[in-house]
């Protein structure tokens, strides 16, 4: 290769491979949200950094051999990552991963591992082609390295507005033709055209003769959709794709949908006729056959969630996560005056509204309804108005709910600042009314309270146990939190209408403990007792002494469905076969098990074969500088996995604050290590890198102080108004996270450069491990600390690097 | 209830016991079927202690005989068989399950069967509950929704020779009018609510166990007794005895 310019083909082949792994890292996260229960971003990330690493690792062996065949190397690694996208795709579905057996069978451990392989291979190759031409470029690895960023932080985006329009296997296809191109890309500059093209198209042959059916979703047999499906006479009447969900609508003429959680068995009025709107299949949430009568659904008034409604007159009413429009039919039917309804999908309001206008009786339409698509969280935030009742709606399966596999789904729904928030736009004498399903021993109930009552100290309710009731039928609980205190009338309301139904209170102001358990009888009255215990002096001991996790849920820590505590695991696994399985949280455990085969992985693919090499380095020198390249590694991933969850409210999904933190981390990040070598370059290392960890420490404590605020006020832009907010906001500290790197780097190959493979390989298994690592910090301690662990990494690292002699 | 220090030494006991039947051969005699099922009952009645209050004394011994006659392994895919006596559930295709012996055993014995029974199953699945029933009542009545599983059932029932069972294909909501009311009534398909026409076919003192969770788990049961006088009682048993708050027994 020419010393003075790159080969034409290069920037534009490095910018196309880039643009796809990243593309089809977000396409990943997509496909395990559809065919499990989760989007597992961060084992997806870990699985990317470890294909970089290894990568790194075999180049830094072979470097001679792959740099004169340099070109069949790239075009082979091309190849093979367009090949292996698609292959591991279809592979990844049919391992037979199954989370819900994990408590029963070791087996599961390995498949996840498999599973954790599997999805390492295509990235391996990807990261194969940008090393080779980063390793083979001299003087113009700044272009190559601006092309690799710029097709990162292309793909990332990219492949969100690539959902927009196609389904995810269609936009597999496109990844795979992008990395093909970069393959085709120096054969097309070469004299000797047709015959350097027989790679590339033997490719495209190969994948344009797949099966159609190859690459189709394969869900989980457990999810509800699947288990819909198997309904005799069952059938798929709609599907709709976007990047906030793979939307299905089925029908089941013959048994038919009765969806109606804690309905009385001593009800007279069956649900009415439904279709069953899933998304990533699952989250059951019911469109109800409505013909203009709103006395017809008389079954409305005999559910746990019909209580507030008892209490209000003609209320205006809140719906947050409307979906398929039943809470809001029963808003209509129990009386409301008006309804507002918050739907954070545009493709599940297009579908109840247009598509289903009939079927639905056009609730959607209604004039005395207001749509709103938007996050729910962000809505009330940033709302004037107030309302006299606030209804959240119960939107997860109880399956889900019930086998733990949401344990580890970020909601900032169920927070203590959000019921805050909540209380903040209720009129005076409003109730926000929360129903969830229950769990025995209870567990989300717990956990509402312990959180509602948080919430209300938080907004001046000096007793919270006097703004507070909850009513449970067999297997929903509905908690009311009142702007005010519930007085006498409301609290003869609320027996009469438990009573009459068959339904238990588990807690109003003044509740006499024989009337905890009276209808649907516990082993002993857990709910009450925890309420008395949460809402009075035994707070902290209660908290302490029970044996799952029901402390509250922060915007720091917004893991509402995480119970889990070490405390009780080892009795639950011996209880496992007198039916102490249903409460372990396997949600928890499949992260625990993704840090330990991180480490391994990142220690066998990465490490491992550099040993292979026999060098010599100055010792005491080596030793400080692989701690450095250690930390460094594991501090950027820990703000980088922060930032993502603490992104999720803002860009109100996942998916979303994945794109933007992986595009934004990688270009300022790239542009500040870009900068470096010029940074404070006439000071000694030590002096430029305690500059660089004074300023990522003054960011990072601007973005934990300031950020809140300022997203909060700018919640009401657009998509893409966010998205640049975001942006903005990642620029600074990725900038200067981007530098500490390549200083240490331009030190060792100073002093030790025989060190700088290893350099990298540290940083890479640190990275690898780092992802799933903050990850499971967050869930147990929260963002803020997640970062200010990182932080100390930092000034740690910086401590480490040796003073220049 | 154990000691704090037996729980934390615990793992000894459970973690062999995850990885040994990877060891385990194939038997395929019926001799040594019928030895497992017989280790099968002895483990049972041997939990039956961490069972909560309504099992004291031990599972009911009726409801130990029926699973100690029942071939369970004619009831689980081939695949599994090797697994059929172990005390967990096991997949049987078409995203459903058996339910683990322990579960079978609690609902049995909480439906409180008498020979002279008539029992309705809503979720007929591998039959196999259906079966323990047959063998303890004078008629099983069941509906399953998923039509390959019926079949196989239906086909598997008849060919062991459980003639008192009827099996039909279609929608458990409304029972099964023509030969209500019932004794007892198990629905193991979960569901968001009771289906009240259900809770109207059971006969006064009769009794209606439902249990709840996800398909490989089962968090609690719940037991729905009419009195003669025709109330409801509804109790929500927990399958193990678990104190949820540590200091307390």
């Amino acid at each position: 290769m020419s010393a003075h310019s790159p080969p034409r083909w290069l920037l534009p082949a490095v910018f196309l491979v880039s643009a796809a792994a990243l593309g089809y890292e977000i396409l990943l996260m997509r496909l395990l949200s559809i065919v499990q229960w989760h989007h597992f971003a961060w084992m997806i990330i870990s699985v990317a950094l470890l294909g970089y690493g290894a990568s790194g690792t075999a180049i830094a062996l072979w470097r001679r051999r792959l740099q004169r065949h340099f070109t069949a190397a790239w075009s082979a690694s091309a190849l093979l990552f367009a090949l292996s996208m698609t292959a591991c795709f279809a592979l990844g579905q049919r391992i037979p991963f199954n989370a819900l057996a994990l408590v029963w069978e070791p087996r599961q451990f390995l498949l996840l591992a498999a599973l954790y392989l599997a999805f390492f291979v295509p990235f391996f190759f990807a990261a194969g082609c940008i090393g080779l031409a980063l390793a083979s470029a001299s003087r113009h690895i700044n272009r190559v390295y601006l092309a690799d960023l710029v097709g990162a932080g292309a793909g990332a985006l990219g492949i969100l507005a690539l959902l927009l329009f196609l389904r995810p296997p269609d936009a597999l296809r496109v990844l795979a033709v992008a990395a093909l191109a970069a393959c085709a890309l120096p054969a097309l500059a070469a004299p000797r055209r047709a015959a350097r093209l027989a790679l590339p198209v033997a490719g495209a042959v190969v994948l344009g003769l797949l099966p159609s059916g190859w690459l189709d979703l394969r869900l989980s047999p457990y999810k509800g959709l699947s288990q819909a499906l198997e309904t005799v006479d069952a059938r798929v009447l709609a599907t709709r794709s976007g990047p906030l969900g793979l939307l299905t609508v089925v029908e089941s003429p013959t048994v038919p949908f009765r969806h109606a959680p804690g309905l009385s068995f001593g009800t007279l009025h069956e649900p009415p006729e439904q279709l069953a709107l899933f998304t990533d299949g699952e989250g059951f949430s019911p469109i109800t056959r409505f013909e203009g009568d709103l006395r017809s659904p008389g079954h409305f008034a005999d559910v746990t969630a019909a209580l507030p409604y008892r209490l209000l007159e003609r209320p205006r009413v809140l719906v947050l996560g409307a979906g398929g429009g039943t809470d809001v039919l029963m808003a209509l039917a129990l009386g409301a005056e008006h309804v507002d309804a918050v739907e954070l999908n545009p493709q599940v309001v297009a579908l109840v509204r247009d598509t289903y206008r009939e079927f639905s009786g056009g609730i959607y339409s209604h004039p005395r309804v207001t749509v709103h698509v938007a996050e729910a969280r962000g809505f009330v935030t940033r709302a004037s108005a107030r309302w006299d009742l606030i209804q959240v709606s119960l939107l997860d399966s109880f399956a889900a709910s019930g086998s733990g596999v949401q344990s580890l789904a970020e909601t900032y729904l169920y927070t203590v600042e959000a019921l805050a928030d909540y209380l903040r736009h209720l009129e005076p004498g409003g109730i926000l009314a929360i129903t969830r399903w229950l769990r025995q021993p209870p567990r989300d109930s717990l956990k509402l309270i312990a959180t509602a009552a948080d919430a209300l100290r938080r907004t001046d309710h000096e007793e919270p146990g006097r703004s507070l009731a909850m009513i449970r039928s067999w297997n929903t609980g509905t908690l009311l939190v009142k702007n005010g205190t519930f007085d006498a009338g409301d609290i003869e309301a609320i027996r009469a209408f438990a009573s009459s139904r068959s339904f238990d209170t588990a807690w109003y102001p003044g509740m006499p403990p024989e009337q905890a358990n009276r209808y649907n009888r516990l082993p002993e009255p857990w709910i009450y007792r925890g309420a008395v215990a949460l809402l009075g002096d035994g707070r902290a001991d209660f908290l302490a002494r029970y044996k799952f996790n029901v402390e509250p849920a922060t915007d720091d820590r917004p893991y509402f469905f995480h119970f889990f505590k070490w405390s009780a695991f080892e009795e639950l696994m011996s209880l496992r076969e007198q039916g102490g399985a249903a409460l372990v949280e396997w949600g928890y455990l499949i992260l625990v098990a993704t840090v330990l085969q991180a480490a391994l992985a990142g220690a066998v693919l990465i490490l491992l074969p550099l040993t292979l090499v026999r060098t010599t380095w100055p010792r005491a020198f080596v030793r400080r500088m692989g701690g450095y390249f250690f930390l460094v590694g594991l501090a950027f991933l820990f703000v980088e996995i922060a930032a993502i969850q603490k992104l999720i409210l803002f860009l109100s999904h996942p998916l979303y604050a994945v794109a933007v933190v992986l595009a934004g981390f990688l270009v300022f990040a790239g542009a500040g290590s870009g900068v470096s070598a010029r940074f404070l370059a006439a000071h000694p290392e030590r002096t430029r890198l305690f500059t660089v960890v004074a300023a990522i420490v003054a960011v990072a404590v601007a973005w934990l102080t300031l950020l809140p605020s300022l997203f909060e006020r700018l919640a009401g832009l657009g998509d893409a108004g966010r998205i640049a907010v975001a942006l903005a906001a990642i620029a600074p500290l990725a900038f200067f996270m981007g530098m500490p790197f390549p200083i240490g780097l331009t030190r060792t190959a100073r002093e030790a450069p025989a060190f700088l493979p290893w350099a990298w390989g540290i940083n890479g298994f640190a990275s690898v491990l780092s992802a799933a690592l903050a990850a499971l910090l967050a869930v147990e301690l929260g963002f803020t600390a997640v970062i200010v662990t990182a932080l100390l990494f930092y000034a740690a690292a910086a401590l480490l690097i040796p003073r220049t002699r | 209830m154990r000691s704090p220090r037996a729980v934390r030494r615990s793992w000894l006991l459970w973690l062999p016991g995850m990885l040994l039947p990877l060891l385990a051969p194939a038997q395929e005699t019926d001799d040594a079927w019928a030895e497992r099922r017989a280790a099968l009952v002895r483990e049972l009645r041997a939990d039956a202690r961490y069972a909560g209050d309504l099992v004291d004394g031990g599972f009911l011994p009726e409801v130990l005989r029926a699973i100690a006659v029942v071939p369970r392994h004619e009831f689980v895919p081939e695949g599994e068989r090797a697994y059929a006596y172990a005390n967990r559930p096991l997949p049987i295709g078409h995203g459903q399950t058996i339910s683990q012996p322990y579960i079978v055993a609690l609902m049995t014995h909480l439906v409180r069967p008498q020979p002279d029974h008539v029992v309705l199953e809503v979720g007929t699945g591998s039959g196999y509950q259906a079966a323990i029933l047959a063998t303890l009542v004078d008629h099983v009545y069941t509906i399953e929704i998923v039509e390959p599983l019926l079949q196989e059932a239906t086909a598997r029932l008849e060919r062991l020779g459980y003639d008192n069972v009827t099996t039909r294909l279609g929608d458990g909501y409304h029972g099964w009018e023509e030969h209500a009311p019932f004794d007892a009534i198990v629905v193991t398909a979960a569901a968001s609510h009771v289906p009240p026409p259900l809770v109207r076919q059971l006969k006064p003192g009769g009794r209606m166990v439902i249990p709840v969770g996800g398909r490989f788990v089962t968090q609690e049961l719940l037991l729905i007794e009419k009195t003669a006088e025709g109330e409801l009682v509804t109790r929500q048993v927990a399958p193990v005895r678990f104190v949820p708050l540590t200091g307390e027994h």
